[in-house]
């Protein structure tokens, strides 16, 4: 080591963590996995506050209460929100600008939250109406909709 | 201080749970815990939750569980990433400003679908400790030895109360692990971590517990027997391993000294000893002689859900004594490698 | 990945990997501890109460004030408890069976937890004498000590 000058003190240190789970879905949403690789929504209705939600979660989280049995909902709905992306981010699936939108589905309550294409961002507005485009083998997950179109039919 | 009662309790089996989720175990425990309390949901003035992030391996995790409160209209909440024995001491102190009357504590987690050894390796010193990957069974197993070198307790003495936990946990349907078992059995088994054996070790397991507290006239009124709180109190020793003294256990002697603990006679104790060396170091430093029943639950060997394990000490004990099984007793709860944080809660029938 | 066309009341399970590549900042005491290791020296530092604490702490266990009185400390010891490992983990710093060990140093008052590479339990006990085995390559890190070994 030459005497010029002192290696420096030690400032920082690597701290890299990786642990591995086996997760599951529960009873209820694992249900509603299943419909999804038959094309097929479903959502679950609370007894005492009438609220539908999608996915099911096998209880009410406004009333506690467990709830049982799903039916099922149409593919189609409503934009009830939306944020479009234009900024790139490490790990971003889809190119930009793309639209991230919260989505009621006909009949239900809550939203769920996936992309709308096939149309131009600055056109996408709160309560158009959209459609589930399914991918060709579907899987139990939410990818299954590869995203929403928009509908020809008159805003909600 | 003001009077607080445990007055009612609710727990699920400790089991390694496939199919539901966290939720889905945890709503139906609370349902129970508050319908057998006799306070309505309105009534309740503060909810708090112990539970761990890592052991869904989710940032925020601990929110789910409100999904199984109902929190409409919205509610005081609170969470400590803890277990919910300690969520229990803030429902506690939170009724101690006297603007309340009832609180709700409830404990959930799934170890399952980690590999919890590994996870509780994050409790660790982040620089010295934690990137050297030492297990939790490891890191008991160093106080093991050294309790044993110490020369008051012997293998014999960890298999007795493996042995004991087991044949108590046959009459506690929500035990994970019971049977019919003697130390001879016991020590004839290897060594997973020299000195522990699998017996002296606990089982990952999935579960959820909750509590109600009631305050003063409250708990008289919804409760036939209300179990006081008279003294809880909890002490932490240093982050350091090889700085404490892993053979005694000063901070839970301490805080039972607080907690008032030896004040009068302890019927029963239920001590979170996951491993059966520990409950030799709590009962030294609790100065338990035997007249008390120590873990007649079957204590944490036979179920040790993460999270909810010290919760069930309390909510265990108190029920014994609700039941008129006992009149006083204690719960204990601990937190931290070897025994590094420690809760006493004394309780006693009215 | 999911399992797809699970038959009603299978569970569904995928895998879910929780990563952090974390840098963290290590401060004066830890930082000055670790660029001791990087040159194969160990340091302690004294407590209020006279006690050499290694690894150091930044504070006083007892009194919470801060501490800066270094005292070199050999990099060998002695044994304080051990748990022998049959089994290693595939995060273990050693893949072939080792023993963790709490280890007092020479010159500290307290214990060190590290691994001790022996060939067998019988190897290692309570008292027994180890030294560090220092890595070839440092960094200034808590595995610059690759591990400890029973010395005779």
């Amino acid at each position: 080591m030459s005497e010029a000058a002192a290696p420096e003190s030690v400032t920082m240190m690597d701290a890299p963590i990786r642990l591995t789970y086996s997760y599951t879905p529960g009873v209820a949403q694992s249900e509603f996995l299943r419909a999804l690789t038959e094309r097929r929504i479903l959502g679950q209705r609370c007894s005492t506050c009438e609220q539908v939600y999608v996915p099911p979660r096998g209880m009410c989280a406004r009333d506690g209460i467990a709830l049982e049995g799903t039916f099922e909902l149409p593919d189609t709905g409503v934009v009830s929100g939306f944020c479009i992306v234009n900024i790139p981010f490490a790990g971003q699936a889809v190119e930009c600008p793309y639209v991230s939108a919260s989505i009621t589905f006909d009949g239900a309550d809550i939203p769920i939250f996936h992309l709308v294409q096939e149309i131009d961002p600055a056109a996408v507005h709160v309560g158009m109406r959209v459609q589930a485009v399914w991918s060709e083998e579907p899987q139990p997950s939410m990818q299954t909709i590869r995203y929403f179109r928009p509908l020809e039919a008159a805003d909600a | 201080m003001r009077e607080v009662a445990v007055v009612s309790f609710a727990q699920s089996p400790t089991t390694v749970e496939d199919a539901r989720s966290e939720v889905e175990i945890l709503q139906p425990v609370l349902h129970q815990a508050v319908e057998r309390s006799g306070i309505a949901r309105e009534q309740i003035g503060f909810t708090v939750s112990g539970s761990c992030d890592y052991l869904a391996g989710q940032p925020f995790a601990f929110v789910m569980g409100l999904e199984a409160v109902g929190a409409w209209p919205p509610i005081r909440e609170s969470h400590v990433e803890m277990d919910g024995a300690w969520a229990l001491y803030e429902a506690w102190a939170r009724l101690q400003h006297g603007d309340i009357d009832a609180a709700l504590v409830y404990a959930f987690g799934k170890s399952s679908t980690g590999d919890l050894p590994k996870v509780m390796t994050l409790q660790l010193d982040p620089y010295y400790l934690a990137p050297l990957w030492p297990d939790a069974i490891s890191v008991a197993a160093l106080q093991a030895r050294a309790l044993l070198d110490a020369g008051a307790h012997t293998e014999r003495d960890m298999a007795e109360v493996a042995a004991r936990s087991r044949r108590d946990a046959a009459s506690n349907p929500n035990a994970q692990v019971s049977g019919d078992t003697s130390a001879d059995a016991l020590l004839q088994e290897p060594y997973v971590s020299t000195p522990l054996r699998a017996h002296d070790c606990p089982s990952a397991g999935d579960g959820s517990a909750a509590v109600v507290l009631a305050a003063g006239a409250l708990a008289r009124e919804v409760a036939e027997r209300p179990v006081w709180i008279r003294g809880i109190d909890h002490r932490i020793e240093p982050h350091a391993l090889g700085a404490r003294d892993l053979t005694t256990s000063a901070s839970t002697r301490i805080a039972a000294a607080a907690a008032g603990a030896s004040s009068d006679k302890i019927d029963l104790a239920e001590l979170y000893a996951p491993f059966s060396h520990q409950e030799l170091i709590l009962r030294d430093a609790l100065g338990l002689n035997g007249q008390t029943a120590i873990n007649p639950s079957g204590g944490a060997l036979t179920a040790n859900p993460m999270m909810v394990a010290g919760l069930i000490r309390i909510g265990e004990a108190a029920s014994r004594i609700a039941r008129g099984e006992a009149d006083r007793g204690l719960a204990h709860a601990t937190s931290g490698p070897c025994l590094q944080q420690n809760l006493v809660c004394v309780l006693e029938g009215e | 990945m999911p399992s797809s066309g699970a038959a009603p009341g299978d569970v569904l399970t995928a895998e879910h990997v929780l990563e952090y590549t974390y840098t963290r900042s290590v401060g004066p005491v830890i930082g000055r501890f670790f660029t001791g290791l990087r040159e194969q020296r160990i340091e302690g530092i004294r407590a209020r109460d006279g006690r050499v604490i290694c690894p150091p702490t930044e504070y006083d266990p007892a009194t919470g004030e801060q501490l800066d009185d270094w005292v070199p400390v050999a990099d060998a010891g002695e044994i304080t408890s051990w748990t022998w490992v049959a089994e290693p983990r595939p995060e273990h710093p050693l893949a072939e069976p080792f023993a963790w060990a709490l280890i007092r140093l020479d010159g500290s008052d307290t214990a060190m937890l590290h691994a001790v590479g022996a060939r067998a339990p019988d190897a290692v006990r309570t008292g027994a004498r180890v030294r560090a085995r220092w890595r070839a390559e440092r960094r200034g890190h808590i595995t610059d000590i690759e591990c400890f070994e029973v010395v005779e």
